[in-house]
């Protein structure tokens, strides 16, 4: 079975992010990129299933402009075997991603397809969800385990009261949280093999998809800002300021 | 114009979470229907019949909407969809899982977790754990909306809507729910909760956290909250998790023990009305944003404070 892995390339969680001060949005220029944490488990979790010889092939695809062939690189260092870059310069919303997707997945025939459950640029968690209404498949979203059988999948979702647990047929959407696993770095004999990985380029136009947005960004701004306070020296002075401010 | 609200509930009691996505639907404006999709739901109708502001309250029943399954429930707002200018959810688990699933169904560009209303089409959401905010306004016919609840106070009783019934769509039938292993706890939840005490992987323990936060949660009358370091570690169950991709909260009274402050947890609780800070590095990030904030150790400082509290 073929299991399809979508990747964003993201700023990284670590940078400090800049709002440009025209409100046209934020500063990416210079700034460290990198695979969508979440996109990293979808990886991993795709690769321990090919390890555990439930998967046959990791298709990787990341949609975006080109330098979003280095997070596809990065994927195949880790250990998946192909890649596809579905080349837009512009911003694509998770409402056109989901529909270049599913022309994908229309083309590949995967039985499975495992995003992240959220963007950690847009912050969206849109675009399993929608992938999966596209084509009439199931989900299983926020995923912290996934049992493979045949035919179907047991998922395991992080919900706000705790876990649910659902059975869905194949074939299936799957997004991934935090707990499903911890990615593996690529080691350096992976990333020279890696380089030598099939990664096939496409448009927009390839499926058929107008990817023109539908929400107009009218301004990008700084949040609200809030100060630092006072130290406090002790517990009883803690206490007595909570009480004076009424919160306790 | 009108709206179709979807509640959130377990069944048997409505959350507060609908009643700030209520707020948001009326500032939208039009007339705002809710609807309680479930399985014996009918305590959860009569208590989103009683919210001020609703038109009429829609109940369906069926076996595969008892847990909100995402594909039978989105197929049946979208059977409801023709009759509504918008469809809104709190940004719940239920929600994020089910509303994006519609919003393709109607070839609609959702909004997600909305912190204002600027206009019927404009709206602001925060991007990069809430480091900028973006103003959008959307080309789509309809809206497909979910809710940050955190940023919208909770609309109050006193309607007397009319409860109809309305008939479950076909159940596509790919899914099926096996169980719930949710946390039981007498604490408030984390989302409605006044006072709020987060533990972070400084804890060390889930005997630790156990130990000292939990007798002054319960002292306080607080919930429990946790940074992702103490969840992944294993010392906090997952639905404890405060931050960019785990809860976002803004009680009156947030105390963050041994949390250093990184951007994913503080896009969670910045919008607190006040941060306490406890932890023994005083150059911690999480002072920043803390009103007050006490460098110490917290095994010393917890048992002290549960003292005086
Ligand atoms: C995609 C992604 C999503 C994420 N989402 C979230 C999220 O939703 N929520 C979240 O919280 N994080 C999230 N994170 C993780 C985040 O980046 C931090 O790693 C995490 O918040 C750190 O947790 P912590 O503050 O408990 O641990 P640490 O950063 O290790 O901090 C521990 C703190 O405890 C202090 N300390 C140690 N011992 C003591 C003591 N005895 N007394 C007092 N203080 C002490 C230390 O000085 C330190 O400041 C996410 C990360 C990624 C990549
Ligand atoms: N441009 C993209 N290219 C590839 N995958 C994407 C892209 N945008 C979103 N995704 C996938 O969809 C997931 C959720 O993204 P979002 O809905 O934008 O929060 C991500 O974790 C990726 O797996």
């Amino acid at each position: 079975m073929k299991v399809l892995v979508p990747v964003k390339r993201v700023v990284d969680y670590n940078v400090k992010i800049r709002v440009k001060s025209d409100g046209s949005g934020v500063e990416l220029a210079n700034v460290k990129m990198s695979m969508n944490p979440f996109d990293e488990i979808a990886v991993e979790e795709a690769i321990r299933l090919k390890e555990a010889g439930k998967v046959e092939e990791i298709v990787v695809v990341s949609i975006g402009p080109a330098q979003a062939a280095e997070t596809i690189r990065t994927a195949l260092a880790m250990g998946a075997d192909r890649g596809i870059l579905v080349k837009v310069d512009d911003v694509v919303e998770p409402l056109t991603v989901a529909k270049l997707l599913k022309g994908v997945v229309e083309a590949e025939g995967p039985q499975l397809v495992i995003l992240g459950k959220q963007a950690i640029d847009d912050d969206a968690n849109q675009t399993g969800q929608m992938l999966s209404a596209l084509l009439g498949w199931s989900q299983g979203t926020f995923a912290s385990k996934v049992e493979l059988s045949d035919g179907s999948a047991q998922v395991t979702r992080e919900v706000d009261g705790g876990l649910q647990v659902v059975d869905i047929k194949l074939p299936a959407i799957v997004t991934t949280d935090l707990r499903l696993n911890q990615p593996r770095y690529a080691s350096l004999p992976n990333i020279m093999k890696a380089k030598k990985k099939p990664l096939d380029e496409k448009s927009a136009a390839d499926y058929g998809v107008d990817v023109a947005p539908r929400l107009k960004v009218l301004k990008t701004e700084e949040p609200g800002g809030r100060k630092a306070g006072v130290k406090v020296k002790d517990v009883a002075e803690l206490v007595s300021s909570l009480k004076s401010a009424g919160v306790i | 114009m009108a709206i179709l609200l979807v509640a959130e509930h377990d069944n048997a009691t409505l959350s507060d979470q609908t009643n700030k996505a209520l707020t948001a639907a009326s500032q939208i404006g039009g007339d705002v229907d809710v609807l309680v999709a479930g399985k014996g739901a009918q305590a959860v109708a009569d208590a989103a019949a009683k919210l001020a502001g609703v038109r009429k309250v829609l109940v369906a029943d069926a076996d595969e909407l008892a847990e909100r399954l995402a594909e039978p429930t989105a197929a049946l707002i979208v059977s409801l969809a023709g009759g509504y200018d918008a469809i809104v959810a709190p940004a719940t688990t239920t929600g994020k899982n089910v509303l994006p699933r519609v919003a393709a169904l109607l070839d609609v560009m959702q909004i997600s977790e909305i912190t204002e209303v600027v206009s019927a089409d404009t709206f602001k959401r925060p991007i990069y754990a809430g480091n900028a905010i973006q103003t959008v306004q959307s080309s789509d016919a309809k809206k497909v909306i979910t809710v940050r609840t955190a940023s919208f106070s909770a609309a109050g009783e006193g309607g007397s809507a009319s409860i109809e019934t309305v008939a479950a769509a076909a159940n596509p039938g790919v899914s099926t729910f096996v169980e719930n292993k949710l946390s039981e706890s007498d604490r408030p939840e984390l989302t409605s909760a006044k006072i709020i005490i987060s533990g972070g992987r400084a804890l060390g323990s889930s005997e630790k956290f156990e130990e000292v936060i939990v007798p002054i949660a319960d002292k306080l009358g607080a919930a429990i909250g946790a940074s992702r370091a103490a969840v992944d570690a294993g010392y906090a169950p997952n639905d404890w998790q405060v931050g960019q991709t785990g809860k976002v909260v803004a009680p009156e009274l947030y105390i963050a023990v041994g949390i250093s402050g990184a951007i994913q947890h503080l896009a969670g609780m910045k919008d607190s009305k006040v941060i306490v800070a406890i932890n023994k590095d005083e150059e911690a990030p999480i002072f920043q944003v803390a009103d007050y904030g006490l460098v110490g150790d917290l095994f010393t400082i917890l048992p002290e404070l549960e003292k005086a509290v």
